[in-house]
């Protein structure tokens, strides 16, 4: 037996990510976008009218990453002209930092003069989140888990889920935020002592998604606060979720 | 008593040898409602037929329902239909009397429709919160009758000495989707746990019928349950595909095939590695977690998404199964197969590990029955239940697959399941990266020509189970209703039953081993 666990470790290896802030997704990962310089007019027309969550729209041409379903149909219909990077680095603090202009071809960050100042000064080496599902699909619930796995490892970082709010520094929040689990997640967010961080991640968490026009859908909670973080993708890459919270906490 | 074919000879019942088939309204015949219960008693009688969905359908002033049962061993599809006016609303007997399985479908058109069931012995919400106004009544532009107000759920209680209530939920503690769970126990033993479910509605089974565009329905289909976005994707392109008469080529039908047994073993890999968790045995869980990003990484060097999202499309598809990609899938399957097979041998005679799966969470093949399990819960004791088997879709028409059964049902049982089912897809993937020419392709299509008035009716094995997606048209060819059913509809009863009697501290266990989708079942 113990022969046999041997060479499973064997094959097994080091599995952990050796760093994870230079550590890129292969080509043909669908990550953040860059609108072509050329696009014509009637390419932009044909943009909008295929994106089926309404996250594309003119004057200007404009393709928001927090509606963005990342189905990336738009770059089929163009032609190419819209081109979905294998760059996984979209996580922001600024709701407006998610809009992609044509032309532009700029990484996403955070801009640590928006951060709360206690952000830095509390949680800069240690960050405990409570994670919400409010409608999610469990695709971005299983990228946060595979978060802390044996490849990822962001307890590393001092970055971890814990199982109760009153140990949390925040929640993260996946899903439209339904009206059956509204109530749940106000009490959640109460049982957490300030100062709290809210993160939104995922396409759905930050706008509602696909979902957004369900009369089940109830963001009056999302609407009332103001988010830390944003983290697009269906569901967020690990990698994005990561990197966006060390330079929310970190970046000075 | 008649033998099926007999039956169907007899009374004409509208009876389908295709996956999916698609049938006129006018051409159902609609039975009287007691006509209509005898026919299911007679079918339910015998032991390979199950109830792959009941649900009702508005159509003008009247309800119509709808109820398929699927013969599994004569691989055949029978449809049922009565119909009751909507209004004043309809007072049926109950089958869930002769049938328990039918408890669910139940509730769920008393909850949608308002419609009585009498006798019903357990009659509870399914995904709603508050009847009266509430969110499900809505869904239907019918006005909830004040007397049905179902809030707060009335949890079944059990009282005396020693016995006391463990509620968790609905947040639980990992990250994990909501539900409530509550538990009667006895001192450590539970007694009863009943589960609150609804918490995750999203009200898909109306964005369907309300999002017009081809891409914005396929998007729904992956979002159902985005653990199972291919499962739940290939049911929803071939129920588009065959309303508007698109014939899938045999290569598209392969790579679907492909992407839905690479699910199944990414995510049975990912359950041996949490049942792992769940016992404290470190080295189980991140060897198989390991394997589990391979695969998963696998799929997203083939479509740019982990989880298969925007890999099936109707009519076509954006990621040809290329040259490159095709060696890329087998080398990285023959290196995950390898080492699964090692570790597996590891977990499975490891003493340990045995005295924690064995003879825990037990469900037999008779409770299986009769709740109407699907997929891996039937399968793991001992009822053969599998879509791929029985009702072959895709390429699995020409595919002659042989179903995994044990009859323990317990949870070493369902952990053995997912062994044995992963080392079977990777089979299903090499044969048919084998025999099959992957020619330059189709693109996808999005605008369909739908026949008007028409009942269709999809099924595909998941990696959970038997998931159902069943749409009606109306006379301009629109989809007026759409109807979703995932395994976790019937199974969360299986995991309920498992825990009877069983240490409550054996729950996350028992829970992992089922691994039921919240959301799939909150829709």
């Amino acid at each position: 037996m113990a022969l046999s666990i041997i060479s499973i470790f064997r094959r097994h290896g080091r599995q952990y990510i050796k760093d994870l802030r230079k550590a890129a997704i292969p080509e043909g990962f669908r990550g953040r976008p860059v609108i072509s310089a050329d696009i014509s007019p009637e390419e932009e027309k044909i943009a909008v009218t295929v994106c089926p969550a309404g996250a594309i729209c003119t004057g200007p041409f404009t393709l928001d990453l927090g509606k963005c379903e990342f189905c990336i149909e738009c770059s089929f219909a163009t032609a190419g002209k819209i081109r979905f990077t294998n760059d996984h680095r979209m996580a922001t603090n600024l709701r407006e930092s998610l809009f992609i202009k044509t032309g532009i071809d700029n990484p996403i960050c955070t801009d640590p003069e928006l951060t709360r100042k206690e952000i830095h000064s509390y949680f800069r080496h240690a960050l405990k989140l409570r994670q919400v599902s409010a409608g999610g699909d469990n695709s971005a619930e299983m990228e946060l888990n595979a978060a802390g796995n044996v490849n990822f490892d962001m307890g590393r970082y001092g970055i971890e889920f814990v199982a109760s709010p009153r140990h949390a520094d925040g929640i993260v929040i996946t899903g439209p935020v339904n009206a059956n689990m509204a109530e749940a997640l106000q009490i959640c967010y109460e049982a957490v002592p300030s100062p709290k961080i809210v993160i939104l991640a995922g396409t759905a968490a930050i706008s509602g998604g696909i979902f957004k026009d369900s009369p089940v859908v109830d963001r009056k909670f999302v609407e009332n606060i103001t988010p830390d973080l944003y983290v697009p993708g269906n569901p967020p890459h690990p990698l994005t979720f990561i990197n966006g919270i060390l330079d929310l906490i970190r970046k000075k | 008593m008649f033998t099926l074919p007999e039956l169907i000879f007899a009374t004409s019942l509208t009876m389908f040898k295709v996956n999916p088939f698609i049938v006129p309204l006018d051409d159902i015949p609609v039975l009287d409602y007691p006509e209509f219960r005898d026919k299911v008693n007679d079918l339910m009688a015998d032991e390979g037929c199950h109830c792959v969905t009941y649900h009702a359908v508005p159509l003008g002033a009247a309800l119509r329902f709808f109820c398929c049962i699927a013969s599994d061993h004569e691989k055949k599809l029978i449809l049922l239909s009565h119909e009751q006016k909507a209004s004043p609303l309809p007072v049926l007997d109950s089958l869930t009397l002769s049938h328990i399985s039918f408890h669910m479908f139940e509730r769920e058109i008393r909850e949608q429709y308002g419609v009585e069931f009498t006798g019903h012995p357990w009659m509870k919400p399914v995904r709603s919160h508050n009847l009266d106004g509430g969110c499900i009544m809505q869904d239907t532009g019918m006005s909830p009758p004040s007397s049905r107000i179902l809030h707060p759920y009335s949890f079944y209680s059990i009282e005396g000495e020693g016995v006391h209530e463990v509620g968790v939920g609905p947040i639980h503690a990992g990250i994990i989707e909501p539900g409530y769970f509550r538990f009667s126990c006895n001192g450590e033993k539970v007694l009863h746990l009943e589960i609150q479910l609804g918490f995750q509605h999203r009200g898909i089974e109306k964005l369907f019928v309300e999002k017009q565009s081809g891409i914005q329905r396929a998007i729904l289909a992956e979002s159902i349950a985005g653990d199972t976005a291919v499962g739940h994707s290939v049911a929803h392109a071939q129920l588009m595909e065959t309303l508007s008469g698109i014939t899938p080529s045999p290569a598209l039908q392969c790579e679907r095939i492909i992407a839905l047994e690479l699910e199944r073993i990414a995510v049975h890999i990912g359950d041996s590695a949490a049942l792992c968790t769940d016992i404290a045995y470190q080295f189980g869980q991140v060897v198989n977690e390991a394997l589990r990003t391979i695969v998963i990484n696998t799929t997203q060097s083939w479509c740019g998404n982990r989880f298969g999202k925007g890999l099936v499309r109707t009519g076509g598809s954006h990621y040809p199964l290329i040259e490159g990609i095709a060696g890329m899938l087998l080398s990285n399957l023959k290196e995950v197969e390898e080492r699964y097979a090692l570790i597996t041998h590891e977990m499975f005679t490891n003493p340990s590990v045995l005295s924690r799966f064995e003879g825990i969470g037990k469900v037999s093949a008779h409770q299986a029955g009769m709740i109407g399990a699907v997929g891996m819960a039937s399968r793991s004791s001992g009822v053969k239940r599998d879509i791929r088997w029985s009702h072959p879709f895709q390429a699995f028409s020409k595919y002659s697959y042989e179903p995994v059964t044990l009859h323990q049902g317990d949870v070493w049982a369902r952990a053995m399941l997912r062994k044995l089912e992963v080392e079977k897809s990777m089979q299903i993937i090499r044969d048919l990266l084998g025999g099959c020419e992957f020619e330059n392709r189709h693109v996808p299509v999005y605008d369909f020509s739908l026949p008007a008035s028409s009942f269709i009716l999809s099924l595909a094995e998941g990696w959970r189970g038997e998931i159902m997606q069943s749409a009606v048209t109306g006379e301009k060819g629109n989809i007026i209703h759409y109807k979703v059913k995932d395994p976790s509809f019937h199974n969360w009863m299986a995991l309920a039953v498992a825990v009877r009697n069983q240490e409550i501290s054996d729950f996350p266990l028992c829970n992992k081993s089922y691994n039921l989708s919240y959301c799939g079942f909150d829709l």
